[in-house]
Parts: structure tokens; C-alpha cells; sequence
């Protein structure tokens, strides 16, 4: 979109190296980290998990220096952070945070454009790549560009706040809890986003999270931390949900880690089924005739971008003459990127036993049905014993 | 009545601009000193609450004693009038700087210094702005009182419309006393409310848009 900032985008991430790191804040008897030393690779997302206070949100604030290790050393590509004074080592690290942490006095553009404003880039180049982050976090820039964020809902904010933490290209990017604060179906949809970003973007990610789903959805790896920021588990999301280093991280995944697999699954990855669709605005008396030629008594409705907007049944489209364009937004959609588990919780809000399921730019691909996922569970069940 | 402020308003109305014009020097001055002051002292651990007492204990000081004190040191004119009224302008600003100041969230801030904001950059650009509704709260009431501290002030042969009302006070009894001491009183009510109006215009004009109710 921009020429500029589409050149400059290195589009990779960097090495990220903990050695030993260690903080012990005053008056504690343990240290709340206490000699982490961990490796993560160019590119990757990390995914930081744990109970309660065991140095998650200490442990990443030391990697942008917003809290000082007592000792140890931090290397981005191999340089120690300590070589460049803060303010500008946090410039080159992306920091999201729960609920968004927006500048409530800056507009949406102002706060998205922060730090290449204080990277001192010119006013068309900030502007240019405004609109493309907003574009990237599903924002209308001309809609939202200069609103306040106390003009947004709370998933717009957080996704406001993601495109702030990616404005500058940044190599490295660290999030704390940055769905927490939304409710299930938004998380879905900004987990579904951040997917298709870093696929494009590749960048190096730490995320903390408390939810192990997030975890084993989002996250290349997955660093389980008991106590102290110590090491419990430190793999791929397979591994560990296959076999969990010990009953700490056992008990931490939860029994259900069979049904977890289903989180670690793309819609995309099964067989759609495609059931009749129409159009808004054809005649019903056609549509009808040919949906029951078909054997069938549903039908999905896409509007002239062929992006579904209702799944109904031919007795309530008998009321009408034409197809009639629906005035309410639709649950039951998922995008093909999304988890079983995502598809799972949008057919439970369908009469229809099954989501749909919607490719890029929201267009639409089919039908993924109950039937089809229970069957896939049985079968990797039956492998598996 | 009438007759009294027909043979002078030339007077009436320059005595008002002077004490028009100190009380809002003294306030600009006071301002940027205790906000100066209030920036300091928030970003040391331990210090704002000595500025709360020392905001606190300030203002019980008498303006009478303190004028007294300053005399001997300043001699007399418009200088100790300024310093007078500075000195109890900057108190309620100072306080309500701090209060304003530690009431920014702090998880904001962090999230400010996160992106890489310098300490001056989050000053200027969140915290003050973030502020600012309470610090101008602090200025109105500082105006107020500047304007009776201000009348004071005329004691020490400072400007302002304090001449009237002590001129009053010394001729109690005479002829035009009670006159003088109300055109003095009245005068200074007048301008406060004046000068109220023109602070809250200032505060909707200078308070962040995205932080209005
Ligand atoms: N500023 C501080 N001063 C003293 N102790 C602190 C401070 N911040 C955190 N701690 C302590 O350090 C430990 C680790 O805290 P940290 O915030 O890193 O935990 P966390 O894993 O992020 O927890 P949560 O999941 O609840 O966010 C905790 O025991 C906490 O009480
Ligand atoms: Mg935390």
C-alpha cells in the first residue's frame, strides 16, 4: 500500500538469547526469576505460560528493560540489550498489553503512530503506514483513524493496540496477556488475526498468556514456567500436549489434552461440505425449487461479495418473495484459518449443526458440520490406541 | 455612591487593570513554578507527601505576617506585591499538580515508556496532558484567592484595587469611607468572577479532547 514502508519492512524477526536471568524485587524472599536462560529462534512466537505470579510479566519486561535483571544477560541477534541506553532499545521491540494501553488524548492514528513519530519518520510515511496497520487489524482507516480510544470497543482497542506495537517493523514484539481483557468470541477473532499477521510478517514473539488454549493455538513453542520463572517444559505445542515433561505440566494442560488436539487443528485441514446457496434478492420460488431438487431443506445466503450473511431454512425464506438481505450480524461464521475448537463453539449457536466456514477476504468456502468434526476426533482417537 | 465613583473612575478603572494584571502575572509565574516543582517531586519516591504539608501549612500563614516579613527584605512596591501573591497562588496549584499528576494511571505510563518514550517525552505528552484537567482546577481556586491576596498587597504600596479598601479602612467614619471600602470590595469580586470565566474558557480550550467527559 505504501511504498515506503513496504520496502523498508525487513519482514523477519531476530535471535532472542536469555542467559541465566535472575530478579529478585526487594523485600522478597525468592526471586521472582530466578536464572532463566531460554533461546528463542528468528521468526518464532513463544508463547509464555504459568500459574499465577511465577515471573511470566517480570521476565518479559526485562527483555525491553522496563525492569532490570539483577544479573544474567539479554542478547537480541547476539547483542546485549545494556549496550544501547532503553529508551531506544524499546523503540525496536513491538510491547503490547493487556486491554490495549492506549494514550486515552491521542487519536487512534496518534497513538498507532507513536514510535515512528519518535523515530522522527517523515508525516506522509507515518500516515501511509497508520492506514496499513489499521487495514492489517481489520480497522477502516477512514472510519477509525482519528477517533478516540475511548470511542472504540474494547476489542478495537486491543487491536489498536497490536497495530501500535507493529508500527515501526519492529524485529521483536512482546505481549502481555494481550487478549485477557476481550470477551471469547472477540479473542477468537484477534487470535485468528495475529495468525494471519505473523504468517505474513514472521516476526519474534514472546506472549504471555494464562490460557493454555491460547497457548497451544498461537505458539510455535510453548514455555510452561512453575514458580520462580523456573523451566517446567519448554517445546512445541505437539510435544507437549503428547507428552508432558511431568505431572506439573500435566496437571497445567489439563485432562482434557485429547480434545486440546482439537485446537491445534484448522477447519481448513477437513473436508467441507456444500450445501445450496442463493443470492440476496433472487426470487424465492426459484430458490426454492431448486434447493429441494437437491434433496435438501437449508439454504445459505451470500450477498454480491459472496460473503455468507444467514443459513436458512426454506420455511422461513417461504415468507418472502425475493431473498431478503438479513439486518443482524452472523455467529455462526469461522474463518478456515480457525481451530476445531473455535468451530466447535460457533455450532452451538447454529440450528444447523454445522459453522461456515469463510476463506480470505471473508469469502465463502462451505460448510463445516458437527458430524465431520466428531468423526475426524474418533478417528485420530482410534489411531492413536 | 454615584457621585463618588463618577469623580474617580478614571482611577477605579486603572487600579482594577493593575490588579487584574498582577494577579494574573503572579498566577502565570506560580503555575509554572509549581508544576515545575510538582515534576520534581513525583518523581522521587517519598517526596509528595512533604509537598501536601508544606501546600498545606503554607496556606495557614497569615498573608499579613508574610507581607510583614517580606518588607524589610524586598522593600516595598510591586515586587514584594508579586512575590506575595506568587507565594500563595503557587500552593493550590502544587497540590493539585501532584494530586493530578500520581492519579495518571500508572500501568499508562509504563505502557508510554514501553514504546520507548523518553522521561521527558512521558511528562510532556502523557502525564501533564493527562493531568492538565487538574492542575486547572488548582489555578481556579488559586485565582480566587489571589485576588483578596492581591488587595493585601496594596498595603505595601503595591497596585490594585487593596488601595481603595485600605484607604476606607484608615478614613473609618470619614465622609467617603464606607464608599471607598465598598468601590475596593466590590471591585475585586467583579474581577475575580471575570477572571474565572476566562480560566474555564482556558481549561475547555487547553484539556485533551480525548480525555473531556
Ligand atoms: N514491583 C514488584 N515489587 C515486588 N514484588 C513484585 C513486583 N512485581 C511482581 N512482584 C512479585 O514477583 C512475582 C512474579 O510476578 P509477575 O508479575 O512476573 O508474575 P506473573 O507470572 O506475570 O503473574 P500473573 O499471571 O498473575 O500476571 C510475584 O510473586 C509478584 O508478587
Ligand atoms: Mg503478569
Amino acid at each position: 500500500m505504501n511504498q515506503t514502508a513496504t520496502t523498508e519492512q525487513s519482514g523477519t524477526g531476530a535471535q532472542l538469547e536469555l542467559v541465566d536471568v535472575v530478579k529478585q524485587y526487594p523485600g522478597q524472599k525468592n526471586p521472582a526469576v530466578g536464572g532463566l536462560s531460554l533461546t528463542v529462534e528468528l521468526g518464532e512466537t513463544v508463547m509464555f505460560v504459568g500459574p499465577s505470579g511465577c515471573g511470566k510479566t517480570t521476565s518479559l519486561k526485562m527483555i525491553n528493560r522496563l525492569i532490570e535483571p539483577d544479573s544474567g544477560r539479554i542478547l537480541i541477534d547476539g547483542e546485549d540489550i545494556t549496550a544501547h541506553d532503553p529508551t531506544r532499545l524499546r523503540r525496536s521491540i513491538g510491547y503490547v498489553i493487556q486491554g490495549g494501553g492506549l494514550l486515552p488524548h491521542m487519536t487512534v492514528a496518534d497513538n498507532v503512530g507513536l514510535v515512528p513519530g519518535l523515530l522522527s519518520w517523515d508525516r506522509d510515511r507515518t500516515a501511509g503506514r497508520v492506514d496499513e496497520l489499521l487495514d492489517m487489524v481489520g480497522l477502516d482507516p477512514k472510519v477509525y483513524r482519528d477517533r478516540f480510544p475511548k470511542e472504540l470497543s474494547g476489542g478495537q482497542q486491543q487491536r489498536v493496540g497490536v497495530a501500535r506495537g507493529l508500527a515501526a517493523d519492529p524485529p521483536v514484539v512482546l505481549m502481555d496477556e494481550p487478549f485477557g481483557a476481550v470477551d471469547p468470541i472477540t479473542r477468537q477473532r484477534l487470535q485468528d488475526e495475529l495468525m494471519s499477521i505473523q504468517e505474513e510478517l514472521r516476526k519474534t514473539i514472546v506472549c504471555v498468556t494464562h490460557d493454555i488454549d491460547e497457548a497451544i493455538k498461537l505458539g510455535d513453542r510453548i514455555l510452561i514456567l512453575r514458580e520462580g520463572a523456573r523451566i517446567a517444559q519448554y517445546d512445541t505445542p505437539e510435544t507437549v500436549l503428547a507428552s508432558p515433561a511431568d505431572d506439573f505440566v500435566a496437571d497445567f494442560i489439563g485432562s482434557g489434552s485429547k480434545l486440546k488436539q482439537l485446537t491445534l487443528q484448522r477447519v481448513g485441514e477437513l473436508e467441507l461440505s456444500r450445501p445450496q446457496t442463493c443470492r440476496v434478492g433472487e426470487p424465492v420460488a426459484e430458490v426454492v425449487s431448486r434447493v429441494e431438487a437437491a434433496g435438501e431443506r437449508s439454504v445459505v445466503v451470500l450477498d454480491e461479495r459472496s460473503r455468507p450473511r444467514e443459513w436458512l431454512f426454506l420455511r422461513t425464506l417461504a415468507q418472502h418473495r425475493t431473498v431478503p438481505a438479513p439486518d443482524h450480524a452472523l455467529q455462526t461464521v469461522v474463518d478456515h484459518r480457525s481451530t476445531l475448537s473455535d468451530a466447535l463453539d460457533a455450532m452451538l449457536v447454529s440450528s444447523h449443526g454445522g459453522a461456515m466456514v469463510t476463506g480470505s477476504r471473508d469469502r465463502y468456502l462451505g460448510v463445516i458440520s458437527y458430524d465431520t468434526v466428531t468423526a475426524h476426533i474418533q478417528g485420530q482417537q482410534k489411531e492413536a490406541l | 455612591m454615584v457621585q463618588f465613583i463618577d469623580a474617580r473612575w478614571t482611577d477605579i478603572l486603572f487600579q482594577s487593570y493593575q490588579h487584574f494584571s498582577l494577579v494574573v502575572q503572579s498566577l502565570l509565574l506560580a503555575t509554572v513554578v509549581a508544576v515545575a516543582l510538582a515534576a520534581l517531586v513525583t518523581s522521587r519516591e517519598g517526596l509528595a507527601p512533604v509537598a501536601n504539608t508544606v501546600s498545606a501549612v503554607g496556606l495557614t500563614i497569615p498573608s499579613f505576617a508574610l507581607l510583614g516579613l517580606l518588607l524589610p527584605l524586598v522593600g516595598i512596591g510591586a515586587v514584594p506585591a508579586v512575590l506575595l501573591v506568587t507565594f500563595y497562588a503557587a500552593l493550590p496549584v502544587l497540590r493539585n499538580t501532584v494530586v493530578g499528576l500520581q492519579g495518571v494511571d500508572a500501568g499508562l505510563v509504563e505502557a508510554a515508556r514501553g514504546q520507548g518514550m523518553s522521561d521527558a517525552a512521558v511528562f510532556w505528552r502523557v502525564r501533564l496532558p493527562l493531568a492538565w484537567p487538574v492542575v486547572m482546577t488548582g489555578v481556579r481556586v488559586s485565582a480566587q484567592m489571589s485576588m483578596g491576596v492581591a488587595a493585601i498587597a496594596a498595603y505595601a504600596l503595591g497596585p490594585g484595587l487593596g488601595t481603595y479598601i485600605f484607604t476606607g479602612l484608615a478614613q473609618a467614619g470619614g465622609a467617603n469611607a464606607l464608599n471607598s471600602a465598598l468601590v475596593g470590595t466590590v471591585g475585586i469580586v467583579l474581577l475575580a468572577l471575570v477572571l474565572d470565566a476566562v480560566l474555564v474558557l482556558l481549561s475547555r480550550l487547553t484539556t485533551p479532547e480525548g480525555i473531556t467527559v
